[in-house]
């Protein structure tokens, strides 16, 4: 293996991906070239490093100098000034939110928003290159796999997961152990271990990380999986909507097979496992397991009701066992570094860490890996860096379309499964959207029915007709059209919604509701009695007005109206005629003097 | 470019190889869709054929989920993402600037086939938000006053 003096770490998820990174690499390449460092300094294509916000990120090591929000304009100058002459290129480093400082000599540890996080389902994202099999085994990759095979028995393997707590970290936390000891009891010489990355939550995107920063983790971890349950074939469902992530995983399948970690008798162990790629097509229901199992059999996917549950009758009627990306990717790490290590993480019924999208209205928009049991206060702000533009905190959504919406009062809650619930959310797959004063929690609301309506299966009445009528009611109100009895029918429709639906998606619809009618309940109450939206969001109960006495008479903001509402002469104030006014805020935008607000 | 008959004899080249595996209709009709564009009607009487299925199980399974289209689509298709982050965002006010400068409702294709608006579930580029894609290029961090200049790159 050739040693180089120098890497440059750049990074290759999606995000980055999508402003420029490939562009950047090539630069990389072609200049370290052309300065003759080919053979001293080696650029690698990483998975996600998490910081998005900052993206595209470069790291040069050994100094672990962070840049940040790099152009392929700057990759020169890195050359240059770093690489040639040891100099790091100050302009471009990091800026950390919270503290403002610019310093080259920090690594990334010690930045604000990686200094809080404990990484394991993440340990190899923006680490290594995730489409070479030798970075992964250099960090001690299928060494569990080893393990297992050679070292230890099925029921062993089990015991492990049981006892490490861990629990299911696709949304409904049901403990991982249980569930591949029910299907090591289901009998049969054919079952099938399976893994859910149609990750459909909108605002998660931690399970496509890890495919893309570290797809042989997963297929590590399911084949470990397929020993101990007894399956010697897998499938991953994943969207197709993640191109970047497909094709780290077909590569790193194919990779797999010439090294024998995958195929027949691995380890020499006598032990065979196979793994298939099924592409989801844009179904939020999918992600429900007994849906996603009728996807994969190729028919349309609609659950069906429980029990049999899939550890009985799962895929094509066969024993089966279903886990999340990201509850695989903790597999490799429990039975390398044995249960206790990991109980040791976390609350008393959350063990291990939980990985959270972050986004909204936060200054660090990313991947966030933390111990269970921080709480939200340390997420959003230590290491999220709280809202920008000095804007004031005002809610935070966990648990997609199928959480809730907690306020400001219970930002000190430490984050795991039953403390979410009991605050009226849930986990979820770990989005974490943040809301600031210029969100309306009813359009937040209204917004997630929208979602829910639209995926709905059809199948079962409940979920098919109620959230529909809840949307009806919910549309109602942001047009300034509600009545108070709305919020008791919707209080009423999503009780029966939730007790009557037949699966996750339809019993989960209402919480975006009822959380936001628990916390916000004033901001219904005043679009209802006041035709007023408090957030100045809800297009129809708003009103622009022009400040006579800041108005200079500029005409600006009457040439830029496309409905020709505004009238004034030159020179004197302006008047806005609310009957013309089509609300589009174009008038705002151009007014330099702040003389317009939304009322 | 293959004419019709052409791509009829590609898809039966997938449906043979793809016919044994369990389950495969759904990947037969993702690699339709990638040789037609869309599962039109008569794409479809073709799988069911060849797979010894029925017509209506294919049908069903075209009309359950949003990546099958049963047209075909215009030459760029826009997607803007409506994810929770890119919502809060303001991706809505992308969309309808869109919809006000092509002229189309979300959903519809321009006249002269050349635009697709469609509104997309969360793309996963969350730090980027509001995000849109045309094809495969990403946009992000948008603003309304920058689609006309996007658009104007693929008028000319």
């Amino acid at each position: 293996m050739e040693i180089y003096r120098a890497h440059v770490l750049c990074c290759g998820g999606t995000g980055c991906t999508s402003s420029g990174s490939a562009q950047i690499i090539a630069r990389f390449e072609e200049k370290i070239k052309e300065a003759g460092l080919d053979k001293e300094v080696k650029v690698v294509r990483t998975g996600c490093f998490g910081l998005c916000e900052a993206g595209p990120v470069v790291i040069v090591y050994p100094e672990g100098t962070f840049y940040s929000r790099v152009k392929v304009e700057n990759v020169d100058e890195i050359v240059s000034e770093h690489l040639l002459k040891g100099r790091p290129v100050q302009h471009l480093v990091y800026t950390d939110h919270a503290t403002q400082e610019q310093d080259a000599s920090k690594s990334l540890d010690e930045i604000g928003f990686y200094k809080h996080q404990k990484r394991i389902a993440l340990r190899n994202c923006g680490v290594i290159d995730p489409e070479n099999i030798d970075e992964y085994l250099a960090f001690d990759g299928y060494k569990a796999l080893e393990k297992a095979l050679t070292k230890m028995t099925r029921e062993e393997v089990i015991d492990e997961i049981l006892k490490s707590g861990l629990r299911g970290r696709g949304g409904g936390g049901f403990p991982t152990g249980l569930k591949w000891k029910f299907t090591y009891n289901s009998p049969g010489p054919v079952k099938y271990v399976a893994c859910n990355a149609d990750e459909g939550d909108p605002g998660a995107f931690m399970d496509r990380s890890v495919l893309e920063g570290d797809p042989h983790s997963v297929l590590e971890a399911m084949a470990i999986a397929g020993y101990a349950i007894g399956a010697n074939e897998g499938y991953i469902y994943v969207r197709a909507e993640y191109p970047i992530a497909v094709k780290r995983l077909e590569v790193a399948i194919k990779q797999a097979h010439e090294y024998g970690l995958l195929g027949e008798n691995i380890f020499d162990s006598g032990f065979s496992f196979d793994i298939k790629i099924r592409l989801g097509a844009g179904a939020f229901v999918c992600g429900e397991e007994t849906a996603l199992m009728r996807s994969i059999e190729g028919k349309r996917g609609e659950p069906i009701p429980r029990p049999p549950f899939p550890a009985v009758k799962g895929l094509f009627a066969k024993p089966t066992m279903l886990n999340n990306v990201e509850t695989y990717a903790n597999v490799p790490q429990i039975i390398l570094h044995g249960s206790e290590w990991f109980s040791s993480i976390g609350t008393e019924k959350s063990k291990g860490t939980k990985v959270f999208a972050l986004g909204g209205k936060i200054n660090n928009t990313g991947l966030v890996e933390v111990p269970m049991g921080t709480t939200l206060r340390t997420i959003i702000y230590d290491i999220g860096g709280g809202c920008p533009n000095g804007k004031k905190f005002k809610a935070v959504q966990t648990g997609g379309p199928s959480g809730g919406c907690l306020p400001a009062e219970l930002l000190d809650t430490p984050v795991d499964y039953d403390n979410l619930i009991a605050a009226g959310s849930m986990m979820g797959s770990g989005g974490m959207i943040v809301m600031d004063e210029d969100n309306c929690m009813v359009d937040i609301a209204r917004f997630f029915l929208e979602f829910t309506v639209d995926e709905s299966c059809g199948k079962c009445t409940p979920c098919r007709v109620g959230t529909r009528r809840m949307l009806e009611i919910l549309n109602r109100i942001v047009e300034g059209k509600g009545e108070m009895e709305d919020l008791d029918k919707l209080e009423e429709l999503a009780k029966n919604i939730k007790a009557t639906a037949l699966c996750g998606l339809g019993q989960t619809a209402p919480n975006p509701v009822l959380s936001t009618l628990k916390f916000f309940r004033n901001e219904y109450i005043a679009h209802i009695r006041d035709h007023k939206c408090p957030a100045h969001h809800c297009k129809a109960l708003l009103e622009y007005v022009i400040d006579p006495e800041k108005c200079r008479g500029c005409t600006a903001c009457a040439r830029a109206c496309p409905g020709g509402a505004i009238e004034g002469k030159l020179k004197e104030a302006h008047h806005i005629d609310p009957a013309k006014c089509l609300k589009c805020g174009q008038c705002i935008e151009k007014c330099k003097f702040g003389a317009i607000s939304r009322k | 470019m293959p004419d019709k008959k052409e791509k009829f004899e590609q898809l039966a080249k997938v449906i043979e190889e793809l016919k044994d595996q369990p389950g495969a209709l759904m990947p037969v009709m993702q690699h339709a869709q990638n040789i037609f564009g869309c599962v039109s009607l008569d794409v479809q009487k073709a799988i069911a054929e060849g797979l010894g299925v029925t017509l209506s199980e294919v049908y069903g399974v075209a009309t359950f989920y949003s990546q099958f289209k049963l047209k075909p689509a215009g030459k760029y298709v826009i997607s803007v993402c409506l994810g929770t982050a890119c919502y809060v965002k303001g991706s809505q006010k992308i969309l309808d600037k869109l919809s006000e400068e092509l002229k189309i409702p979300v959903g519809d294709t321009t006249d002269d086939g050349l635009f697709t608006l469609n509104a997309t579930r969360c793309l996963g580029a969350c730090g980027l938000a509001p995000v849109m894609t045309i094809n495969e290029e990403v946009y992000g961090r948008l603003t309304p006053d920058a689609i006309p200049g996007i658009l104007a790159k693929y008028t000319e």
